[in-house]
């Protein structure tokens, strides 16, 4: 077994955002891995973007700090220059912009999730390429393959918080 | 005479030309240098007063040990300490140029610095040079809002944990700490702890050896414990000592003082018109 920790931080991860009937609910787990060594199993993947916006990381480590990094700078000055909370769609369009304008150098996976008060919660899926994705339910990370089925079978419009909260438990148990 | 192309001028930046070119030698099969690379074990904890840091003494290049007792804890701040693993020129040369923004910042800020600056700086240079500044670091200090601690990796990512350990000897380290690390250590049971963990790593990682380093830094106060602990003592020393043979010859010493230049300057006389 080769443990190569010279290799790039990757987040070998599973991220979801769920929208439900009052808002949005994400999740994420913890581990970020170098090769097969684990190098910080308590991270935290969930980002802060402003009050109301948050992301989901996945992908490489420094692409996807640097990125939120950035955005968060963006949408500070947006906030201000606005006099209002930013919208969800505001801030999953800076994400993209700067995901796409440098897709040969980046390579991390996005799930901007939020509450504005016009169109109150909304999940936008950034994957790879800068392709913005608004969508009722969101999955990213290499863990997520294993989660297409599931949600296939279990979600459904309309959820309420508790239900959209434990679909979101039982996903990350999945191996 | 045939036009040629405009040379375009660099747009700044870090340039990748060499890189490509050393990439394309390696390629055809030349070896290249080796770096001086400091193995290493490096490890930080939060105990309940401040942030204590811990680092071995050796430095390799490849099988070899270069330096039996170099100095892995960098300075930063007076409450701020780094302690680096990977290529030792970029660790020093990445300390030290981030030690000397943050002092201009502090000269213009007129605050002492806080942690989360130093990482900013650090992470946003590791980030720019893609990985090829070959720092990983352990970042920790005690400033206005409480004691921090946190790696850095090569290519820019970092964490902010109560204790971490980074290096060759990371994996000994960290099974130490895993196994007895709990919140709310005292001094005592904090240095006893990181030097049981560099301990770990010095005698099982081949890239870690020679003597413990520990930086203690605590609200207003810090103490730089060089070589607390030598669990590997020269035991043998030749007790006839050493002699030179006859044909070497000990020139005297003799030491001329400078005369001291001193220079005469006329006063010249008055401009008149």
């Amino acid at each position: 077994m080769d443990l190569n920790l010279d290799a790039p931080h990757s987040m070998g991860t599973t991220i979801i955002g769920v929208t439900y009937n009052g808002g949005v609910v994400l999740g994420a787990d913890s581990r970020t891995s170098t090769g097969m060594y684990v190098a910080n199993r308590a991270s935290d993947k969930i980002t802060q973007l402003t009050d109301n916006v948050y992301v989901c990381r996945s992908g490489s480590a420094a692409d996807s700090q640097v990125v939120s990094d950035y955005v968060r700078y963006f949408l500070h000055q947006h906030t201000i220059q606005l006099g209002q909370p930013a919208t969800v769609k505001v801030s999953a369009n800076l994400i993209r912009m700067l995901a796409y304008n440098n897709k040969n150098m980046l390579q991390t996976g996005l799930i901007v999730g939020g509450w504005d008060k016009y169109e109150g919660g909304k999940i936008y899926g950034i994957p790879l390429g800068g392709t913005v994705v608004e969508q009722p339910f969101a999955i990213g990370g290499s863990g997520s393959s294993y989660l297409y089925g599931f949600f296939d079978q279990a979600w459904k419009e309309n959820m309420t918080k508790e239900e959209a909260e434990v679909s979101i438990l039982i996903s990350m148990l999945m191996p | 005479m045939s036009q040629t192309a405009v040379d375009v001028p660099p747009k700044g930046g870090f340039s990748f030309d060499l890189c490509k070119r050393n990439d394309m030698l390696t390629q055809k099969g030349l070896k290249a240098p080796s770096f001086l690379k400091t193995g290493t074990t490096i490890v930080g904890l939060i105990f309940k007063d401040g942030v204590i840091l811990g680092a071995d003494t050796r430095a390799t290049e490849g099988p070899i040990v270069a330096d039996k007792n170099c100095e892995k804890i960098h300075y930063m701040a007076p409450n701020i300490y780094c302690c680096g693993a990977g290529t030792a020129a970029d660790t020093e040369a990445v300390t030290d140029m981030v030690s000397s923004q943050l002092r201009l910042h502090r000269y213009q800020t007129g605050r002492d610095s806080r942690v989360i600056t130093a990482l900013t700086l650090l992470k946003k240079h590791l980030f720019s040079y893609q990985g090829h500044v070959s720092a990983a670091l352990v970042l920790g200090g005690v400033d206005i809002t409480g004691p921090h601690l946190h790696t850095i990796y090569p290519h820019g990512s970092t964490d902010t944990l109560p204790f971490a350990t980074m290096g060759s000897g990371s994996l000994a380290a960290m099974s130490v700490f895993e196994a007895k690390y709990k919140e709310g250590l005292t001094r005592d049971e904090g240095i006893k702890l990181v030097a049981e963990a560099i301990c770990s790593g010095i005698f099982n990682d081949l890239g870690s050896g020679s003597n413990v380093d520990i930086c203690v830094i605590t609200k207003g106060n810090k103490e730089y414990l060089r070589n607390y602990m030598e669990p590997n003592p020269r035991t043998y020393v030749s007790s006839k000592g050493y002699s030179f043979t006859k044909k070497t010859e000990v020139l005297l010493t003799k030491i001329t003082p400078l005369l001291e230049r001193v220079e005469i300057t006329e006063v010249g006389e008055a401009m008149e018109e």
